[in-house]
């Protein structure tokens, strides 16, 4: 380790590590250098000059953002110089600024409106006519006034060295300089709007958000974003019961600033007209509106009956990927305790089981990667998946990586994926060859000369390369499930230091709902049902028996409603129609089809019952990203006619005579963290907004097939059925681009 | 009057180095130039080691021409010995400066005189490569300078081992797209990468990351053109054409209201008067002088009373301006210095990369303030304003151009601060019927 630094900054002593910017070391001591053009994380500009500031034994004011410190500098930044050139430079950029804050959207908390309040002048000496451009629409997302941009050059860094999409550049030169895109007249791009989020101005504005509100009449309510399996940190920004604005307002938690098209953009689905506002009961073939009492009467009525003329075996459960712990818990309680059925299960999209039993037989379960520990990696393995696409908040994090400490990135595909520009070695192997190269990779079998074009020497050069490296990260997609999940995870531990695993998923809580057991054949936890004392110990603690023969998969449970055997099917937040591509007759023979919902989805449409459900905006609870890290929801508002599945799950059990005690979501999460093994984890961290990992250690059976596990391969713009109802995210023209494509 | 068309008028005090050959016919090609001494100065140098060649660079004083002076034996010398890049030689040719028309008649009339130097130049820093940068509206140089690069490699001194040395040398041209801050070292390291010229964060300097990350040199044309000469005939004898400090000749281009404008080759240190009333054959029609621009528009002006000063970068420092890029502009007693500041101003206001604040939105302010003053009527503080507006510009901006702009508006403020006056009082410009014409 290098000696520290010291120097002194306005008489304070500071010690700080080699390298440190002298603005990030005058902040370590609580001395502020405004600045516009700085920005953590982004390259160096030099531009705005707010940051001057007096270096003794320099003849002229030196940038803080661009200085190194060194040892005995003394550093002034409460000079007068330094105090009038802050005022100047405010000054030079309200020259041709409009001040037209009683319209901006910025308004109250624009770091120029913040920075003259505290550094500038009270008056204007600029008597000239002020440079005047109309305002431009870039996208249905983004707009750009060129007027109130002070071109700090954050939006084009971000967009490059962040997402690198690459999408904005400089346009003309001097007073007349501007912000373009750099394809065209319209933005072509990932459309992620990190550009509007770093904007210190109201320059670049959000589609949805713009001229809706002032900061000051919303309510902030931090939560965690509900499409992809990544688990964004979000701020729902809410007024008159609408939602308007996301973003990760104070940058905390896993993904910092970062929040893809779908999280800052895709949330308005919630606000959607065509939102279920009213229980739907089929009378007549027809679904017509009903009460809720009457809608939930009649399912528990007709449950009653079937489960009387045919038994348990007649019932079957279809969870959700989206739905929290606590929903997932307590259907499965339900299902087994209630109903007396195993025949409960959801879409996988990945095989989180198998990790978790590879990882226990190895006596490895301190190797769950976090999105921390992708970020940090100085090695990062990545064999299928396209996380631009399908986990845009891991694909940053690999980028950031990549780019802020040189890891190197090895990846394995059968698609060009636009991470391959960060990649170190590039695998590309014929389609659906993942396996296949992990399975040599394991030395378990032999690859196949077509394996990848370049012949087998490129899976050698991978390997040899991987040998060298320490600690890797490896992260893999469904086309990597069953044994060979257990091949990668041995063959991962032989490498240098502590390799750590990621199986990717793809929704909010698709982890969640595996964690949380909607599974035919495991408990929560990941209990193999086939454990006596497993099942002892949860029917102890609910006081209930649960049936000990494994239940239906999905793929069984359509089987069973084709072969007549299954009459009812109960489905919460889920839509297998489409999903699984059913078609028409496949659902026919049910003489009860439930449905908990947002939307009339394809399978809605079948029901005899549909119940309104609420969204992830207006309830509590918590849920696990693919990492395994458990966040909280947190309700910001609600939804007339609507009840979130634990309420509706409560409602149920009641009308089954059961006498659950749970009276919040909180309550059910107490019992989870009492008994799901790897749920041990601390409330009050997750009640502070911390992503809290989680080690879960169990057996559960191998997989029954191979069609169990599969992606969705959901694009940036696209989110299984939500998505087709936020107008966000079919308004781009990007999201008609064919699946993959890369900005 | 004078012949426009050929600026090399002559003058007996002229000091022939750089323009000893411009008078011979096909000065430009390779045999005229081989004919009279052209690439004995690299076989010499070959004969030396790489760090004999920089010392003796060093000892004949030659500083840079393209404006801030730096002692070019110095500025080589900071390229690490050790390294397992690439280095690079550059030659700046963007020639911008209002004022300064020297870089383009060293390239056309003696284009090898300038290879020989850059190639000189790459062995005594060992670098492989050279461009030379040419502003795009010089585009019919490029010709000239790409026929001579072709003559050179074809006669072995350019490319593979260079005269039998051993050494390797590749050299070619690129155009710029007409910025003049592409002119400012670093930004015209972008540009030449294929970048928007927008200036670089300095520290880092070039010689240790310039053009692609790697080592560079860059030198002004005249810089590199002077090298041939320093090395076939000693760094000292260099040295001794000039005064302490400041060695060898310069080309100068005297410009404006002058009866003889053109450009001369004189000694370093010669004295600015002489320069005036006897080179250039003094103020036109008999008029009397106001003011001088010693060194091209960036630098602080000079009233009449000041040209008792020798021509040199230390002289011209002393009192408060600097010798820049050899563009000397006379100004009579005819010339509204209030539209002499705004047509400067213009320069910049247009020429300013917007990168940084200061620079981009003073100049602007500055170039609408001094048009309304002019034209519009002014008020009572906008002098003040002008003044304190320059001073929030000089030595905070990111590249020099801020302080170019920043530097002549001061000292026209002050200096000819009563001109502002008048036109104050009269509510008009007093000069505008007065003007013989305005350049
Ligand atoms: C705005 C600006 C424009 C410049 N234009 C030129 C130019 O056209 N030619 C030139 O040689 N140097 C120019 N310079 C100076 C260069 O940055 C650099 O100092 C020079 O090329 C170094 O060569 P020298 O040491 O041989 O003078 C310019 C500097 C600035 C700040
Ligand atoms: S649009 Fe915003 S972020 Fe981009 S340069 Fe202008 S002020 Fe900066
Ligand atoms: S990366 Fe995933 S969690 Fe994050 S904002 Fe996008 S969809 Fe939401
Ligand atoms: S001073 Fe700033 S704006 Fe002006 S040319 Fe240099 S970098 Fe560009
Ligand atoms: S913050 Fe340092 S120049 Fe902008």
């Amino acid at each position: 380790m290098a000696e520290p630094i010291k120097l002194s900054i306005d008489g304070k002593p500071v010690t700080v590590p080699p390298g440190t910017l002298l603005i990030e070391a005058a902040k370590q001591v609580g001395i502020e250098v405004p600045s516009f053009c700085y920005y953590p994380g982004l390259s160096l500009q030099g531009a705005c000059r707010m940051c001057l500031v007096a270096i003794e034994k320099m003849p002229k004011l030196q940038t803080a953002c661009t200085t190194v410190v060194t040892n005995g500098m003394v550093v002034h930044t409460d000079t007068p110089e330094v105090a009038n050139t802050r005022k100047s430079m405010l000054e030079f950029l309200l020259t041709n600024h409009p001040l037209d804050c009683p319209v901006c959207d910025k308004g109250g908390e624009c770091e120029l409106q913040d920075a003259v309040f505290r550094y500038g002048a009270a008056e204007t000496r600029f008597l000239e006519g002020k440079l005047h451009e109309e305002e431009k629409k870039f996208s249905n997302l983004v707009y750009y006034d060129r007027p109130r941009c002070i071109l700090c050059f954050r939006c084009i860094r971000v967009c490059d060295e962040g997402m690198d999409v690459n999408a904005y550049g400089i346009g003309f030169r001097a007073a007349h300089s501007e912000i373009i895109p750099n394809r065209g007249e319209q933005l072509e791009c990932e459309e992620c709007g990190m550009c509007i989020d770093i904007c210190p101005v109201g320059a670049l504005t959000s589609g949805t958000y713009r001229y809706k509100t002032r900061p000051w009449e919303v309510t902030y309510t931090g939560t965690i974003c509900n499409h992809c399996g990544d688990g964004c940190r979000t701020t729902l920004s809410v007024r008159n019961n609408v939602v308007i604005r996301a973003n990760n307002r104070d940058h905390s938690g896993l993904n910092g600033e970062f929040l893809c098209v779908k999280g800052r953009f895709g949330w308005d689905f919630v606000n959607s007209e065509r939102r279920l506002k009213s229980p739907l009961l089929r009378k007549n073939g027809k679904q017509e509106e009903a009460s809720w009492e009457e809608a939930l009467t009649f399912t528990v009525e007709r449950l009653k009956t079937i489960l009387a003329e045919h038994g348990p075996g007649a019932v079957a459960v279809i969870g959700s990927n989206r739905t929290t712990n606590e929903e997932d818990y307590l259907l499965q309680r339900f299902a087994r305790t209630v109903l007396g059925t195993n025949d409960i299960d959801h879409h996988r999209t990945a095989d989180f089981s198998s990790l978790v039993r590879a990882l226990t037989e190895a006596g490895a379960t301190d190797r769950y990667a976090t999105i921390e520990d992708i970020s940090a990696a100085k090695s990062l393995l990545l064999i299928g998946n396209d996380p631009t696409h399908q986990h845009p908040l891991i694909a940053y994090q690999i980028r950031q990586a990549v780019r802020q400490h040189g890891a190197r990135l090895y990846i394995v595909n059968s698609r060009e994926i636009k991470l391959r520009r960060q990649s170190s070695q590039y695998l590309q192997v014929k389609p659906q060859g993942e396996a296949e190269a992990v399975r040599a990779l394991a030395g378990q079998a032999p690859a196949a000369q077509d394996l990848c074009a370049g012949g087998t020497g490129a899976l050698t050069a991978l390997a040899d390369a991987l040998k060298k490296e320490s600690d890797t990260v490896i992260l893999f997609g469904d086309e990597i499930q069953g044994q060979t999940v257990n091949d990668l995870v041995t063959c991962g531990l032989t490498l240098p230091g502590k390799t750590r695993f990621v199986a990717l998923g793809d929704y909010a809580n698709s982890r969640g709902a595996a964690d949380m057991g909607l599974l035919p054949d495991t408990l929560p936890g990941y209990q193999p049902l086939s454990n006596e004392k497993a099942r002892e110990r949860m029917e102890s603690a609910w006081a209930a028996k649960i049936p000990a023969a494994p239940g239906r998969n999905i793929r069984s449970i359509f089987e069973g409603i084709r072969a007549g055997e299954i009459k009812a099917l109960l489905v919460f937040g889920a839509n297998p129609v489409k999903t699984f591509g059913l078609d028409n007759a496949a659902l026919t023979g049910l003489q009860l089809l439930f449905v908990a919902e947002l939307f009339r989805t394809e399978t809605a449409e079948l029901a005899n019952v549909v119940v309104p459900a609420a969204s992830f905006a207006e309830k509590s609870g918590t849920v696990t990203n693919t990492c395994g890290e458990v966040q909280a929801l947190k309700r910001t508002m609600r939804q007339a006619g609507t009840r979130s599945d634990l309420e509706i799950l409560l409602a149920l059990a009641r009308l089954f005579g059961q006498r659950w005690t749970y009276q919040s979501p909180e309550d059910v999460l107490r019992e989870i963290i009492a008994l799901v093994p790897g749920y041990d984890i601390p409330l009050p961290s997750l009640l502070v907004g911390r992503a809290v990992p989680t080690h879960p250690e169990g057996r559960p059976p191998a997989l029954e097939r191979p069609d169990l596990v599969f992606s969705s391969r959901d694009s940036l713009f696209t989110s299984g059925t939500l998505s087709r109802y936020s107008w966000a995210l079919n308004s781009v023209d990007e999201a008609k681009k064919p699946y993959g494509h890369a900005f | 009057m004078a012949d426009y068309r050929n600026p090399m008028l002559g003058s007996p005090l002229e000091v022939k180095v750089l323009t000893r050959r411009f008078d011979l016919a096909n000065s430009a090609s390779i045999a005229v130039y081989v004919a009279h001494e052209g690439y004995q100065a690299l076989k010499k140098a070959f004969g030396m080691k790489p760090d004999e060649v920089i010392n003796e660079v060093k000892k004949s004083n030659l500083r840079g021409r393209g404006g801030a002076g730096f002692n070019a034996g110095m500025k080589w010398s900071f390229v690490p010995g050790q390294t397992t890049k690439p280095k690079y030689v550059v030659s700046n040719a963007d020639e911008s400066e209002p004022g300064t028309c020297k870089d383009r008649v060293l390239m056309e009339y003696d284009p090898h005189q300038l290879i020989e130097g850059i190639v000189i130049a790459g062995y005594a820093i060992q670098s492989h490569q050279g461009y030379i940068y040419i502003r795009g509206e010089y585009r019919y140089l490029m010709d000239i300078l790409d026929r001579a690069i072709e003559e050179a490699y074809a006669q072995g001194y350019l490319g593979k081992n260079i005269l039998g040395s051993g050494f390797d040398f590749d050299l070619a041209t690129h155009t710029g797209a007409g910025a003049y801050e592409c002119g400012e070292e670093t930004a015209l390291l972008n540009s030449l990468e294929g970048l928007r010229g927008y200036p670089r964060v300095k520290p880092p300097f070039p010689a240790l990351i310039g053009l692609y990350g790697c080592p560079t040199i860059i030198n002004n044309v005249e810089t590199l053109s002077n090298v041939p000469h320093i090395i076939s005939h000693g760094g000292d004898w260099y040295a001794k054409l000039g005064t302490p400090n400041n060695g060898g000749t310069r080309l100068f281009c005297l410009s404006g209201h002058i009866e003889r404008p053109g450009i001369y080759e004189l000694p370093m240190g010669f004295p600015l008067r002489q320069m005036i009333e006897d080179v250039g054959g003094g103020v036109w029609h008999g008029k009397k002088l106001k003011c001088v621009i010693p060194g091209g528009s960036s630098c602080p002006v000079l009233t009449a009373d000041e040209i008792d000063v020798p021509m040199d970068f230390d002289s011209l420092a002393r009192i408060g301006s600097m010798l820049g890029s050899g563009g000397v502009v006379i100004l009579d007693e005819d010339t509204c210095m209030v539209k002499a500041a705004w047509r400067i101003m213009k320069f910049y206001a247009h020429e300013s990369c917007g990168w940084c604040v200061p620079c981009r939105e003073g100049t602007h302010w500055l170039k609408t303030l001094l048009e309304r003053f002019h034209s519009d009527g002014g008020m009572p503080d906008d002098p003040d304003t002008a003044l304190d507006v320059s001073y929030n510009i000089l030595g905070k901006t990111l590249c020099p151009l801020g302080d170019a702009a920043a530097m002549p508006m001061i000292s026209i403020l002050k200096k000819f601060r009563h001109e502002f006056e008048e036109h104050l009082k009269l509510g008009s410009c007093p000069y505008e019927k007065r003007a013989v014409n305005v350049a």
